[in-house]
């Protein structure tokens, strides 16, 4: 389901480029916004939408969920949740048309769901039977990037490449506020400047990069940076999935219409550990976990949905219907994942034949047949 | 494979030039940088996909000019100026490859291209490893590298062993113009990435080019037998091979034959031609400008003492630079070997 069939009028890109952030279109209670120029980008968002935008919501909690619980017991050697991450997920992913591009770290379960990735297989990365699982051609989505920040000049690159076909499409380069810190990130914000191609820079500042607050990477917003490369830069509440939903979908008219990138922070919460090997209680408090605790994502367009009386107990229900099988079929196909076979550690380094490896793999092969005989 | 020596093109063993291909009616006369910027206009020409990018290739040609008119004749969407910063050069180009074209960049000097090092080693290296082989990157980085220039530092290093060292790349270097042609057009319709490294101080260097002739005359890979000799085998690549030659050519007057061997690829390293000479001659100097330690002679002693060990009459030995980092321009005759040094070798392997 991608809901990107707005028209965005060229003529008003730098009214809302203009506009004061942060875009915040619900509030933290669940309540409409008034006076924010962004509800125009939304405004064909209708309840059948909304409901959809809470259900992926809520499916990928679930996985993200079942996900912890496999590394719990053995199944993965590591995770790093999104929790507290889906709006900013979601609300990004679901603006993107099929042709559009995306370039991830290693948090962004929510994107690559949206993208059509099969659970299961981005698992495989985790759990380690391969270096990652999908075809990123088959999904216009690369494979997660472990070296924080540098996806941002891939994405650059693809979108000097999408420039040069002359053709009409946009790339999202996912980093984290961490990343923000990093050359690669800075680099790919001049070239992309420079070159002014199609790319979304899409920060989500999570306050967290490990045990490191966000105000040791920078002292003034995340948003504010893109000024001094000549480029709109945009705060939005994170944790509401219209206002990222809106800001994406700007910045994406701006790339398509040729009007080069767009830097949007997201303003929101790791609200669990960095991944199953961090202990948050070791650098935050548990004040602080309540406070961002009470501006969680799902609760809050869950309050829209009930105010507005789009969720009734039967969608309840089948929400969590969804939530449940997505989690079995994961937790199914996890256990069901086959190991890769010693050959395939030396397969995929080259294009081309490579004679050093051949010798390497055909002696290793023959000596592991010399133990199988012995043993 | 067909044994290289059957290629030599200079029966005699006082070589003094560097010109190493068949001489054809078709062949020109032309330097190496002039050889390059003639197989980078051929490879711009039979593939729109390929694309030159870099800091100062454009208007300018390059530093050293290696781009020069390509510009002019591509345009500026393939012939492409980069703001200065490496690791961006190569991570867009990254990008690139993924969206389908193939990227040359340039990086202006060896010492400069370790702001570009994650990205190469961490991104480029292992694209295809990380997704199975799904994605290719055919990126080309063309490194000029080593030092004789008298240049400032961080312009004259070799840092070629950090490359050979990192899966997924392949590493070569052109010690002629011939090859320069050849070599980089085989690199760059390469689907694997690949390190090319010119030796910068014989950019000016000419030699004979057939720029008609077939490119799967000479495969990327193999090694050639530039003269052939019996007594000690010298190993030697990039801009060390024309100072092998020059010893080669000092040592046949004071009766010693010495065979040269040009790697042109150091990973993988065509093992079959060495050993083959090696077995002939029973001794071994490799040659580089790169340090000793943990340089490829390390690599190239180790496999060839492991495989060659009842052929040998002598240790394996090695010339190279000292474990000091570059030095200023008025020491780095001393840092650099040159024929007597390699002499000096060949001599203790001939010691009984």
């Amino acid at each position: 389901m991608a809901i990107a069939q707005l028209a965005v009028p060229t003529e008003r890109f730098t009214e809302w480029a203009g506009y004061d952030g942060p875009v915040q279109l619900i509030s933290v209670d669940g309540q409409r916004t008034v006076g924010c120029p962004y509800w125009e980008l939304v405004a064909d968002v209708d309840g059948h939408q909304l409901r959809d935008l809470y259900r992926d919501m809520a499916v990928v909690r679930r996985i993200d969920a079942e996900a912890m619980a496999l590394q719990r017991q053995g199944e993965l050697g590591l995770w790093a949740p999104l929790l507290g991450q889906e709006a900013a997920q979601v609300g990004s992913a679901r603006a993107l048309r099929p042709d559009d591009f995306a370039f991830t770290s290693y948090r962004e379960h929510g994107v690559a769901y949206c993208r059509g990735v099969d659970p299961v297989t981005m698992l495989r990365m985790w759990r380690g039977t391969g270096l990652s699982g999908w075809d990123p051609a088959e999904y216009n989505l690369a494979t997660p990037a472990i070296i924080v920040g540098a996806q941002a000049l891939h994405a650059t690159g693809y979108a000097l490449g999408i420039t040069l076909d002359h053709a009409r499409s946009a790339v999202v380069a996912y980093f984290g506020d961490g990343a923000t810190s990093e050359g690669d990130v800075s680099e790919a914000l001049g070239f992309a400047a420079s070159y002014t191609v199609p790319v979304v820079f899409f920060c989500q500042n999570n306050q967290w990069a490990i045990s490191e607050p966000v105000r040791l990477q920078a002292h003034a917003s995340i948003a504010q940076r893109a000024q001094g490369y000549g480029l709109p830069g945009v705060q939005v509440d994170g944790n509401d999935v219209l206002a990222v939903l809106a800001a994406t979908r700007l910045a994406l008219a701006r790339a398509y219409a040729g009007q080069g990138p767009t830097l949007i922070e997201a303003v929101t919460y790791r609200m669990g550990p960095h991944t199953t090997s961090d202990d948050p209680r070791r650098y935050r408090s548990h004040e602080e976990e309540e406070e961002w605790g009470a501006k969680d994502p799902l609760v809050r367009l869950r309050a829209l949905l009930q105010r507005e009386g789009l969720a009734d107990e039967r969608f309840e229900k089948e929400v969590a219907t969804a939530a449940g099988e997505a989690a079995t079929a994961l937790r199914t196909g996890v256990l069901a994942m086959a190991n890769p076979t010693p050959d395939a550690l030396f397969e995929n380094v080259y294009a081309g034949p490579h004679p050093l490896l051949d010798a390497e793999r055909d002696a290793y092969l023959e000596y592991l047949a010399e133990y199988d005989e012995v043993s | 494979m067909a044994v290289a020596t059957t290629n030599t093109t200079n029966p005699t063993t006082t070589a003094t030039t560097t010109t190493t291909e068949p001489t054809s009616q078709r062949a020109t006369t032309m330097t190496l940088g002039k050889a390059l910027n003639a197989g980078l206009r051929q490879a711009l020409t039979d593939d729109d996909k390929v694309i030159l990018m870099g800091e100062d290739i454009g208007k300018l040609g390059g530093v050293f000019r290696v781009t020069e008119g390509l510009q002019d004749e591509f345009g500026d969407r393939r012939v492409i100026d980069t703001p200065l910063a490496e690791s961006g050069v190569v991570g867009t180009a990254v990008g690139l490859a993924l969206r389908g074209y193939r990227p040359v960049c340039e990086i202006q000097f060896d010492g400069f291209v370790y702001p570009a090092f994650d990205q190469i080693v961490s991104q480029v290296a292992k694209f295809r490893y990380r997704n199975e082989g799904r994605v290719a990157v055919p990126v080309t980085i063309r490194i000029p590298y080593g030092g004789g220039i008298g240049a400032v530092e961080h312009h004259s290093e070799s840092p070629e062993a950090y490359f050979a060292h990192t899966a997924g790349l392949r590493v070569v270097t052109p010690s002629n113009a011939a090859d320069g042609h050849r070599m980089i057009q085989q690199a760059i319709a390469s689907d694997d990435p690949v390190i090319f490294f010119e030796p910068k101080r014989r950019y000016w260097e000419k030699g004979d080019v057939d720029t008609d002739a077939p490119l799967d005359d000479m495969p990327l890979h193999r090694a050639r037998v530039l003269t052939e000799g019996t007594d000690v085998t010298v190993a030697a690549y990039g801009p060390m091979v024309a100072t092998s030659l020059e010893a080669a050519g000092i040592g046949a007057e004071e009766g010693i034959s010495l065979e040269v061997v040009d790697l042109r690829s150091l990973s993988p390293i065509d093992f079959e031609t060495l050993e083959t000479s090696v077995h002939k001659t029973g001794r071994l100097v490799v040659v580089h400008e790169a340090p000793v330690f943990c340089g490829l002679g390390a690599e190239i002693a180790a496999r060839v003492s492991e495989r060659c060990f009842y052929s040998l009459e002598s240790p394996v030995r090695r010339v190279g630079g000292f474990a000091t980092p570059y030095p200023a321009a008025k020491l780095e005759r001393h840092f650099l070997p040159d024929a007597d040094r390699i002499l000096h070798e060949v001599d203790r392997c001939l010691q009984p």
